[in-house]
């Protein structure tokens, strides 16, 4: 592959699995906008470890580890209070974290910080493989039922006996630990890291590429990272048009497509698939 | 020093309150949070400032970026609520994002990425108070957000638009059934937040003589904190809290370091949601007790 695929693919590998750290508390009802923030806690725990001759592997589930922690601190007490509130929770929580990188000298501060181990776009595709199995081995079993559920109808579903915020935080939680092995992608593969690029922006794309995908099956995300990472990419030409078509194409989709691109409608249309009655 | 700092703060805080309010008007009644308000924001200070720079008059361009940002609010209306209901409720904050990516990147190819100095009629004008030094436009910014506070405050409370309001933020069914025009009123509201939300970025231009593409995001987001210490949906809480944010901000400028804001400003918010989720002055009170 040439310089150019290889950059471009593991921008790819990086956003999906973005998508479904946002992915997981869409599922349920929740939206997380601080996706930047656990990619950041992924990303610096990943590199600090591996600076100690921790071995890449190991430093990249240490940093998944360190966001999924942070992702319970955070929504264990932000989930009594749903919807909005935790929106601004998240969103707050990655701008402190983002700023409190930027003052820590010892982690670069606003020079950026250099990580040791670089990571080649085969082992990424891998571990993208890996966190796509998990989502969607997890949606198969009892606790993916409990999600669709919960964001479905809420009420409904206390009512028959599920323990609606268990399924609420254990979704953003996983979601968090999603983000920590996105952000140590991208620490290993780019072996810089700035606190900046955890901004706001980022979590927001993420969070559209989950919903713009679909949330109805767990192969959604997928879809719209792949289509919204690499169709701006090949309008590369148009500058700065492309952007102001991808607003549209928000804007647009949400308005014809609520459901996202990929719904449980259109696999069953799809004229492979033999009809249900 | 410190009583200069404090001023500077309370002056800054008349922008970051039009900006609050705005945000607190869509949650208060719709509970929604609107995305688009920075770019209403940006359009407010970018349209003013490229009117100033073709030589009209002051009153003209803000006239003329008002309507910009009004217009632009009913069209948001229509994509993020009309069309839309029944819907979930994330649809219309993802469709209000299409539109903050759509207006920012559609300046930046009409007036390009950096950022221009707004040609205000009144430059930095300033006059000394007792060893304080004011700037006047800052002072008259200041002014007006507070009369268009008041304003808001009025209306909401006392006309008819308010009362519809008021009994949308309660159930927007059963005020339906009641007789309210829900699709006027809201967009009637939006109405409101855009001008409150374009006002809010001709003032930062005439107070501190300088327009970007991007200069919605960091006022949003502090605004979005003044809303939440404040109480969302409460049209006092979005000015007393803007004051102590913007409080915050210039004193630990001053004392700390320009880098620590963002930790202090965020980790208050944070702090703030996670043990008062209702603010210090009460969550949609106002716009929901006072029937």
């Amino acid at each position: 592959m040439s310089g150019y695929a290889t950059q471009i693919a593991a921008i790819l590998i990086i956003n999906v699995v973005a998508a479904y750290a946002a992915y997981m508390p869409l599922a349920c009802g929740q939206l997380n906008l601080g996706i930047a923030g656990f990619m950041a806690i992924g990303a610096y725990t990943s590199a600090v470890l591996n600076g100690h001759g921790v071995p890449l592997g190991l430093s990249i589930l240490g940093g998944a580890c360190a966001s999924t922690i942070a992702g319970l601190a955070v929504s264990i007490p932000v989930l009594r209070a749903r919807g909005i509130y935790l929106t601004i929770a998240t969103l707050a929580f990655s701008e402190v974290v983002a700023a409190v990188l930027l003052n820590v000298n010892a982690l670069g501060g606003a020079s950026g910080f250099v990580v040791n181990d670089h990571m080649s776009v085969a082992p990424m595709a891998a571990v993208m493989v890996l966190v796509l199995a998990a989502v969607v081995w997890l949606s198969s079993t009892r606790f993916g039922l409990c999600m669709t559920a919960v964001r479905n109808d809420g009420r409904g579903t206390a009512v028959f006996g599920v323990k609606v915020r268990r399924v609420e935080i254990a979704a953003l939680t996983i979601g968090a630990g999603f983000a920590g092995v996105a952000g140590a992608l991208y620490a290993h593969h780019f072996n810089y890291l700035e606190a900046q690029h955890f901004n706001v922006l980022l979590s927001t794309y993420a969070v559209l590429y989950a919903l713009l995908g679909g949330l109805q099956t767990p192969v959604g995300p997928l879809i719209g990272a792949l289509v919204f990472t690499l169709v701006p990419e090949f309008l590369r030409s148009t500058d700065q048009w492309r952007y102001v078509g991808f607003g549209v194409c928000i804007i647009l989709l949400m308005l014809l497509r609520p459901e996202g691109l990929l719904t449980r409608r259109l696999i069953h249309d799809l004229p492979f698939r033999r009809r249900l009655a | 020093m410190l009583a200069q700092q404090l001023v500077n703060g309370l002056l800054l805080g008349g922008i970051y309150a039009l900006v609050a309010l705005a945000f607190s008007l869509t949650i208060g009644i719709l509970n929604f949070l609107n995305f688009s308000i920075p770019a209403l924001f940006m359009l407010g200070g970018i349209v003013s400032c490229a009117m100033l720079s073709k030589g009209y008059g002051i009153g003209l361009s803000v006239a003329v970026a008002l309507a910009v940002t009004g217009g632009a609010s009913l069209i948001i209306e229509r994509f993020t609520f009309r069309w839309l209901k029944n819907s979930d409720s994330h649809i219309p904050l993802v469709s209000s994002l299409g539109f903050l990516i759509l207006f920012e990147n559609l300046v930046v190819i009409y007036f390009g990425s950096d950022a221009v100095g707004y040609p205000s009629p009144f430059g930095g004008a300033s006059i000394r108070v007792a060893k304080l030094l004011l700037s006047l436009p800052q002072l008259a910014s200041f002014a007006i957000s507070l009369a268009l506070i008041v304003t808001c405050y009025v209306v909401v409370t006392r006309t008819k638009l308010g009362r519809g309001l008021r009994s949308i933020a309660e159930s927007s069914v059963i005020s339906e059934m009641l007789g309210v025009d829900v699709g006027r009123t809201v967009s009637g509201m939006y109405l409101i937040s855009g001008l409150l939300a374009g006002m809010g970025g001709a003032l930062f231009g005439i107070s501190y003589l300088q327009v970007s593409w991007d200069m919605g995001s960091e006022v949003a987001l502090k605004g979005i904190s003044a809303m939440v210490l404040g109480g969302m949906g409460n049209i006092w809480g979005a000015l007393l809290g803007a004051m102590i944010i913007a409080g915050v901000e210039v004193l630990t400028i001053s004392y700390v370091s320009s880098e620590a804001v963002n930790v202090v400003v965020y980790g208050l918010l944070l702090l703030l949601i996670l043990v008062m989720p209702n603010g210090l002055l009460g969550d949609r009170a106002i716009l929901v007790e006072r029937m």
